[in-house]
C-alpha cells in the first residue's frame, strides 16, 4: 500500500514549526490544524469551492488525501477509518453537490456515533443565500445529522472551529462535526492561532460516573437471580472490551452484545450469550423476556433490538448506562440511570461489584443456546451464504477487521462470525446505509495498515460505491471484498416472502456486471466461487495475493436469515426457521 | 399527563441556533405551542422561551436532547416554579366612531391601550398571559377583527421562589 501513516513524524520541532503565529490563508490554516490534530489522512474530492484547500495541499507530503471517485466513498472510507482506529476521520468536499453526496454518509455516522470532522467548502461568502452556482446550505441541510456544525465567515475564527470540531467529535458521546468554509474564507489571510484549551460554555459531557448511581447499580447486582448486560457500541468506543469482561466475570452477569456490540466482548467467552433482535439468536431474545435485571451498557434501546416496545424486558429491573443522558429514559423507562464514559464507570463499579445469585440462571442459557443455536442446513452443490462467512470466521481467527454492507449477508456476518476484538466489526447499524461497507473496509485498511481487512458486502450493496475499486487498485489498499451474490435484494426478498406473501417486487439485481470483470477492469484482482471447493481455494488465493482481490461468492438465492422477529412483533414471538 | 409547559432555553447568540432549536423540536415530534426569542441579561446569549404540550417523560426528553446542542447553555422549566408569562397582541378592531367608547370599555377593563386610531380602526395592544389576551379577543371578535398578532409567551420566575 503506498498510503503510509504519516502522524507519527509530527515531531516536537514540527509542532512548534506549525504553531508559529505566521500570516497565512484559511487554506493553510486549515491543513495546519489538521496536522495539529495527528491527522494524517483525509479522504476527499476537489471542486471549485475547494480549490484554494487543495491548492495548499499541492506538494504537502506531511499527510494524505485519498482522491476517491465519489464523495460518498470518502465519507464512508472516513467513517470506516474512525471506527477502526478510534480516531477522528476526517473528509473535504466542495460545495454544493459535493456537500450534499456527504449527506448519507454524515447521517450513518451520526447514527451510530462515529467521530468525523467534515469540511465542506461553499459559495464565497458575498454569494451565501443568493443560489449562486453550486451553492447549498450544508449545515442547514445537516443540522439534524450533526453533533454540531460551523459556518466559518472570518479567517481568524478558522483555527478555533477546527479545535473545537475535533473537541466535541471526540469527546462525549461521539459523531460528525460538519465545518463549512466558504471560498473566500479559504483565501483570506490572518494570523495563525491555535488555542491550546477549548472552553465551550454549553459543552461539558459527564464522563465521570456518579457513585450513588453505581452503587445502586450494584445492589440490583447482587439481589439478582436472572441479571443480563446489553452490551453496544459504545463499549466499543470507549474501548472499554477489558472492563466489561473483568465485570461479567466478577458479577457472574451474562453478556448479550448487539450488532455494534459485536468484539466489545469476546463471542467465545463463557459469559456470551449472543446478539438480540430481529435476527438475534433464540437464548439472547429468550434471555431479555425472562431477565429480572437488564443492564444496558452502551446500548440505546434500537427498535430492531427491542422489536415491540410493551413486551420488552417485562419483568426485568432495567439499568442503563450510557454517556449520553438524553439516551437514558428515551426509549425504554429507566430504572437505574448511570451516566458517564463506560470505561470510567465499569472501572469504578468494578472495585465493588459482588456477583449475582445466576448459577442456574446461567445453566438455562446455555440450555437455549444449545437448544436453538445459529444453524444452516449446508449443501454439496449450491454454496450457503452462511459457509462463506464460517470459512472467513475460521481462516482469520477472528483477529481480521470485518466489515459489513447492509442486508441479509450483515446479519449472516453477526450470526456466523467469531468476533473477538473490539473495533473488528465495521457495519451501519443505526442508519442501515447499502454501500458503507466497501468504502468503509477501505478506510480501516487505510488507517490499520497491518491489519487484514475484509469487506462483506451484497451484490446490491457492493454496487451503490463500487467505483472506489479504482483506488484500492492505484493505491494498492490490500483488503479483499467478499461478495455474497444472491442476485436479488434479499432482505427485501426475505421480506416480500414471509410478510407480503411472496409478491416479489422489483428485486431482482439481473443485469448485475460481471464482478470478476468488473474488478479487473479496475486493475483489481478478480475471483469466483459457486460451490465449497471453489470457495475455500477462491479464498486462500485471496489470501495469498499481497494487493486487493475481490471475491464473488455465487450463493443459493433462496436462504433467508433465521430466527426472525417480524417488525411490531415481540421478541418471544421468534420465526426459528427451517433451517433451508 | 398532558400539561402545558414553559421551557427557558438560554442559548449562545449564533447564526442558524433558532432553526436548530426549533429543528429538534419538528424532528422529534415535540410540540411547540409558541416560541419567542430575545436579548437575555448577558451579552452573546440570548432567551428562548417555548410553551410546549407533553406529559412529564416528554418534558424530560425535550430538556436532555435541547442540552446536547452544542449552543444551548441552560434548559429551565419555568412552569415547575410560581412564574410569570407574558404575551403581547395587537388587534386592528372595526371601529365606527359610534363603536368607539364602548371598545375603549373593553380596553380599560382589560388594562389594555389604543395605539392607533384610524377613520374606523382602532389597534388595541393588551399585554398578559395568554388567557387574558384570549379573553379580550373573544370581546372585541364582535366589533369585527381585522388583523391580529400575538407574540407568544415570554415568562420568567417569580423573585420569591428565587
Amino acid at each position: 500500500m503506498t498510503s503510509q501513516s504519516a502522524s507519527a513524524v509530527l515531531t516536537e520541532d514540527m509542532r512548534k514549526k506549525l504553531l508559529q503565529p505566521d500570516l497565512i490563508s484559511g487554506s493553510e490554516m486549515l491543513l495546519r490544524s489538521l496536522l495539529l490534530e495527528g491527522v494524517d489522512t483525509v479522504f476527499g474530492y476537489p471542486g471549485g469551492a475547494v480549490l484554494y484547500i487543495y491548492d495548499a495541499m499541492h506538494g504537502n507530503k506531511d499527510f494524505h488525501h485519498l482522491l476517491t471517485r465519489h464523495e460518498q466513498g470518502a465519507i464512508h472510507a472516513a467513517d470506516g477509518y474512525a471506527r477502526a482506529t478510534g480516531k477522528v476521520g476526517v473528509c473535504i468536499a466542495t460545495s454544493g453537490p459535493g456537500a450534499t453526496n456527504l449527506v448519507t454518509g454524515i447521517a450513518t455516522a451520526y447514527m451510530d456515533s462515529v467521530p468525523l470532522v467534515v469540511i465542506t467548502g461553499n459559495v464565497p461568502t458575498s454569494l451565501i443565500g443568493t443560489d449562486a452556482f453550486q451553492e447549498a446550505d450544508i449545515t442547514g441541510i445537516t443540522m439534524p445529522i450533526t453533533k454540531h456544525s460551523y459556518l466559518v465567515r472570518d479567517v481568524s475564527d478558522l483555527p478555533r472551529t477546527i479545535r473545537e470540531a475535533f473537541h466535541i467529535a471526540s469527546t462525549g458521546r461521539k459523531g460528525p462535526v460538519l465545518i463549512d468554509i466558504p471560498k473566500d474564507v479559504s483565501a483570506a489571510k490572518a494570523v495563525f492561532h491555535y488555542p491550546e484549551h477549548v472552553v465551550i460554555r454549553g459543552y461539558n459531557p459527564t464522563v465521570s460516573p456518579n457513585k450513588l448511581q453505581i452503587d445502586r447499580l450494584l445492589q440490583a447486582i447482587e439481589k439478582a437471580e436472572r441479571p443480563v448486560i446489553l452490551a453496544g457500541g459504545g463499549v466499543v468506543y470507549s474501548d472499554a472490551q477489558q472492563e466489561l469482561i473483568a465485570f461479567a466475570e466478577k458479577t457472574r452477569v451474562p453478556v448479550i452484545t448487539t450488532l455494534l456490540g459485536l468484539g466489545g466482548f469476546p463471542s467465545g467467552h463463557e459469559l456470551w450469550v449472543g446478539m438480540p433482535g430481529m435476527h438475534g439468536n433464540y437464548a439472547s431474545n429468550n434471555a431479555i423476556m425472562e431477565c429480572d435485571l437488564l443492564i444496558s451498557i452502551g446500548a440505546r434501546f434500537d427498535d430492531r433490538v427491542t422489536m415491540k416496545l410493551d413486551g420488552f424486558a417485562p419483568k426485568a429491573t432495567i439499568a442503563h448506562i450510557d454517556i449520553d443522558p438524553a439516551e437514558i429514559g428515551k426509549n425504554v423507562p429507566t430504572d437505574i440511570p448511570c451516566v458517564g464514559d463506560i470505561k470510567a464507570v465499569l472501572g469504578v463499579a468494578l472495585a465493588n461489584a459482588k456477583p449475582a445469585r445466576s448459577a442456574e440462571w446461567l445453566k438455562q442459557i446455555k440450555a437455549w443456546n444449545e437448544l436453538h443455536p445459529f444453524q444452516y442446513k449446508d449443501s454439496e452443490t449450491e454454496l450457503k451464504p452462511q459457509y462463506v462467512i464460517e470459512m472467513i470466521s475460521e481462516t482469520t481467527n477472528g483477529d481480521a477487521i470485518i466489515t459489513a454492507d447492509v442486508g441479509q449477508h450483515q446479519m449472516w456476518v453477526a450470526q456466523f462470525y467469531k468476533f473477538k476484538n473490539a473495533r473488528s466489526l465495521i457495519t451501519s447499524g443505526g442508519l442501515g446505509t447499502m454501500g458503507h461497507g466497501f468504502p468503509a473496509a477501505m478506510g480501516a485498511q487505510v488507517g490499520c495498515p497491518d491489519k487484514l481487512v475484509v469487506a462483506i458486502t451484497g451484490d446490491g450493496g457492493f454496487q451503490m460505491c463500487s467505483q472506489e475499486l479504482a483506488v484500492c487498485a492505484i493505491h494498492n489498499i490490500p483488503l479483499k471484498i467478499a461478495i455474497i451474490n444472491n442476485q436479488v435484494l434479499g432482505m427485501v426478498r426475505q421480506w416480500q416472502k414471509i410478510i407480503y406473501k411472496e409478491r416479489y417486487s422489483h428485486i431482482d439485481l439481473g443485469g448485475s456486471p460481471d464482478f470478476v470483470k468488473l474488478a479487473e477492469a479496475y486493475g483489481v484482482k478478480g475471483l469466483r466461487a459457486t460451490n465449497k471447493a471453489e470457495a475455500r481455494q477462491a479464498w486462500q488465493e485471496a489470501l495469498n495475493t499481497p494487493g486487493p482481490v475481490l471475491i464473488d461468492f455465487v450463493v443459493r438465492k433462496e436462504e433467508n436469515v433465521y430466527p426472525m422477529v417480524t417488525a411490531g412483533s415481540s421478541l418471544s414471538e421468534m420465526i426459528l426457521g427451517d433451517a433451508e | 399527563m398532558l400539561t402545558k409547559h414553559t421551557i427557558s432555553i438560554l442559548v449562545n447568540n449564533q447564526p442558524g441556533v433558532l432553526q436548530r432549536v426549533a429543528g429538534l423540536f419538528g424532528r422529534r415530534g415535540f410540540n411547540i405551542e409558541s416560541i419567542t426569542v430575545g436579548a437575555s441579561e448577558e451579552p452573546g446569549l440570548s432567551r428562548m422561551v417555548v410553551v410546549t404540550v407533553g406529559d412529564e417523560r416528554t418534558l424530560e426528553q425535550i430538556s436532555k436532547q435541547l442540552y446536547k446542542l452544542v449552543d444551548v447553555i441552560k434548559v429551565v422549566d419555568l412552569s415547575a416554579n410560581p412564574m410569570v408569562a407574558r404575551e403581547l397582541a395587537l388587534i386592528q378592531v372595526n371601529a365606527e366612531p359610534g363603536q368607539r367608547p364602548e371598545i375603549l370599555g373593553v380596553v380599560e377593563t382589560f388594562r389594555a391601550s389604543i395605539v392607533d386610531i384610524g377613520p374606523n380602526t382602532l389597534i388595541v395592544q393588551a399585554v398578559g398571559d395568554s388567557d387574558k389576551i384570549d379573553a379580550i379577543v373573544e370581546l372585541l371578535k364582535p366589533y369585527g377583527i381585522r388583523e391580529l398578532t400575538r407574540t407568544g409567551a415570554t415568562a420568567m420566575i417569580r423573585g420569591i421562589s428565587k
